[in-house]
């Protein structure tokens, strides 16, 4: 679980993004990663190999642990992404689905 | 996103070694874009200069603050500066050019460039323990990252373990914003005296003491240090609840909602190494870094690797290389001679060589320890395949040669990370079961695209006979 620190109040605006359906007030310029921890998911996918949960690990781009599906699109690093207003994030379980019958699709 | 079809220099990274060689490309007048794979610029150690919410300077620090003269130079420069853009594969075009694969929110790219200078910068090293994959557990850097850019900390209780400088400065960081560590698990090794003992003296003249002591000194005063830790184990079922510990033969369990790990950094290897530039083991460093010249060059004649891509020496070493690369690819272009790409250097090459004083003491004390390198049993070496230790081990010992062979036996290092987080793991644990050095193993022999993009995005670039070697590995000249 994570926190914001007193510092932060007031630095910039709320947006309303949804985490598998549920509506959070991200901070604008957070990364959805960042969001997502902020919001109390520390987990943001399971393996395709064991199903084991999985969680952001280097945010900076290189582990790709925080892999999620944004908007219908499979498999985004969320730590490279910034939030926007009305962003559909859902956790990504197992393998990546594609195509118009994927979870999460359009 | 608006490309350039063509340019002079193309720039990949916009840390300090990316934005200093941009910067002097652009002031002599080459046509230059610097790719970035951030929202914003100044790379890992500047991360969020722009945008961070952490006001306080003396929290983050003089250090970190200095970013900010480098991005106010870019601002006014005519850099064509492109953020949230991935390099996906540098191959030589029809006619001697280079042609850069560039994805950007979802549609891929080509880009004609002159010279390429990379200053993809350094990752943190893999830092394999039991437990290291669950949730709850992520790099001390990757904590810098979310203080930095987001104000966020995790909650109490938090363990930082492992070693290196960077782990006294983030526990003195959470202490300065009152969310101090709850326990500092030191694993650098004791009675490193003899290996250190013959880089004293550069050290103790160079910047790198008053800065040491004083964080040191103030980690000290906030933070439960443990020394000597020689086992870490992060425990807890689907995420982290507990870290534990072992100093000699006494074992300690203490509950933790975070643990933050690092055990230093090693030079992004990825582009270089898919490039065909040729590397080296260091054994000083424990990684391989790119052959470079003092400027840069590599042995691929017009791409130049500058920062801690080329060996780690840190960010302001790192933006004097990205000038010197940035002058050498202006020589290569022809835009300046010799003699003013020298004179231009002069200030650079002593910044370099102030920063590198002292570099070695700083390695030798804190080269991790062997335990944290070479994983046992069923501690997962590749995060994306999940691969084991003891898989890789078992592979080695029926005659698996290396890296390359690895894969085919067990897709080691081919997930979505390429290695990343497994490549230097595998090498050692392989040079061991061997009984050779890691130099006679080597790495994985990594291959374009380095960062994954969607077929509609490949098959949406325009094929001529140049951008369809953009997923092919360009041959060594």
């Amino acid at each position: 679980m994570y926190k914001r620190l007193p510092d932060v109040a007031g630095t910039a605006r709320a947006v309303d993004i949804t985490i598998d359906g549920q509506v959070f007030a991200a901070r604008e310029g957070d990364t959805v990663a960042a969001a997502l921890l902020a919001a109390g998911y520390d987990a943001c996918r399971t393996t395709p190999v064991t199903d084991a949960p999985r969680g952001p690990y280097c945010l900076m781009g290189v582990c790709f642990d925080c892999l999620a599906v944004i908007d219908g699109r499979p498999n985004q690093q969320t730590c490279l992404i910034p939030v926007r207003a009305g962003m559909r994030i859902e956790r990504q379980q197992g393998a990546a689905a594609f195509g118009p019958g994927a979870a999460g699709a359009p | 996103m608006t490309l350039p079809q063509r340019c002079d220099v193309v720039v990949v990274g916009a840390g300090p070694a990316g934005l200093a060689a941009a910067l002097e490309c652009a002031r002599a007048g080459a046509a230059t874009v610097l790719l970035d794979e951030q929202a914003g610029p100044g790379g890992q150690i500047y991360r969020g200069i722009t945008v961070t919410p952490m006001r306080k300077r003396e929290v983050l620090g003089a250090d970190y603050w200095h970013g900010a003269t480098l991005v106010t130079a870019l601002q006014g420069s005519a850099v064509d500066y492109v953020p949230g853009a991935s390099v996906f594969a540098v191959t030589r075009a029809d006619g001697g050019a280079f042609e850069v694969g560039v994805s950007c929110d979802g549609a891929a790219a080509l880009l004609q460039a002159g010279q390429v200078i990379l200053a993809t910068g350094a990752l943190e090293r893999p830092f394999p323990v039991p437990g290291w994959t669950l949730p709850g557990v992520i790099t001390a850097g990757a904590a810098q990252i979310l203080m930095k850019s987001a104000g966020l900390v995790p909650e109490a209780p938090v363990v930082l373990a492992g070693t290196g400088p960077l782990l006294y400065l983030v526990a003195a960081q959470f202490a300065r914003v009152g969310a101090a560590i709850d326990c500092l698990l030191d694993t650098t090794p004791s009675g490193r005296l003899g290996e250190v003992l013959p880089h004293a003296a550069a050290f103790l003249t160079s910047p790198y003491v008053a800065k040491g002591l004083a964080l040191l000194r103030e980690a000290r005063a906030s933070t439960r240090i443990v020394r000597g830790v020689e086992r870490l184990e992060a425990l807890g079922t689907g995420r982290l609840a507990a870290v534990r510990y072992a100093v000699g033969s006494r074992t300690t369990e203490i509950p933790a909602r975070a643990l933050l790990l690092h055990q230093g950094v090693v030079p992004n290897i990825n582009l270089s190494n898919a490039i065909g530039c040729e590397h080296r083991w260091d054994d000083r460093g424990l990684c391989f870094t790119p052959v470079v010249d003092a400027w840069g060059a590599t042995s691929v004649a017009g791409i130049t690797v500058a920062g801690d891509g080329a060996g780690i020496a840190g960010a302001q070493a790192a933006e004097g290389r990205g000038t010197l690369a940035g002058l050498h690819a202006l020589a290569a272009l022809g835009r300046i001679g010799a003699a003013e790409r020298d004179a231009r250097a002069a200030g650079a090459t002593a910044q370099v060589a102030r920063w590198l004083r002292g570099r070695s003491f700083v390695d030798a004390l804190y080269r991790p320890a062997d335990a944290f390198r070479l994983p046992a049993g069923d501690t997962i070496v590749c995060r994306c395949e999940e691969i084991t230790a003891q898989q890789v081990i078992a592979t080695a010992k029926l005659g698996c040669p290396g890296p390359n062979q690895l894969k085919s036996f067990l897709r080691c290092g081919m997930g979505p990370c390429q290695g990343r987080l497994c490549g230097l793991t595998v090498t050692e644990l392989i040079a061991r079961e061997r009984g050779v050095p890691p130099a006679e193993v080597g790495y994985y022999r990594l291959r374009f695209p380095v960062k994954p993009i969607t077929l509609g995005e490949l098959a949406s670039l325009p094929q001529t006979s140049a951008s369809t070697q953009a997923v092919v590995r360009m041959k060594a000249h």
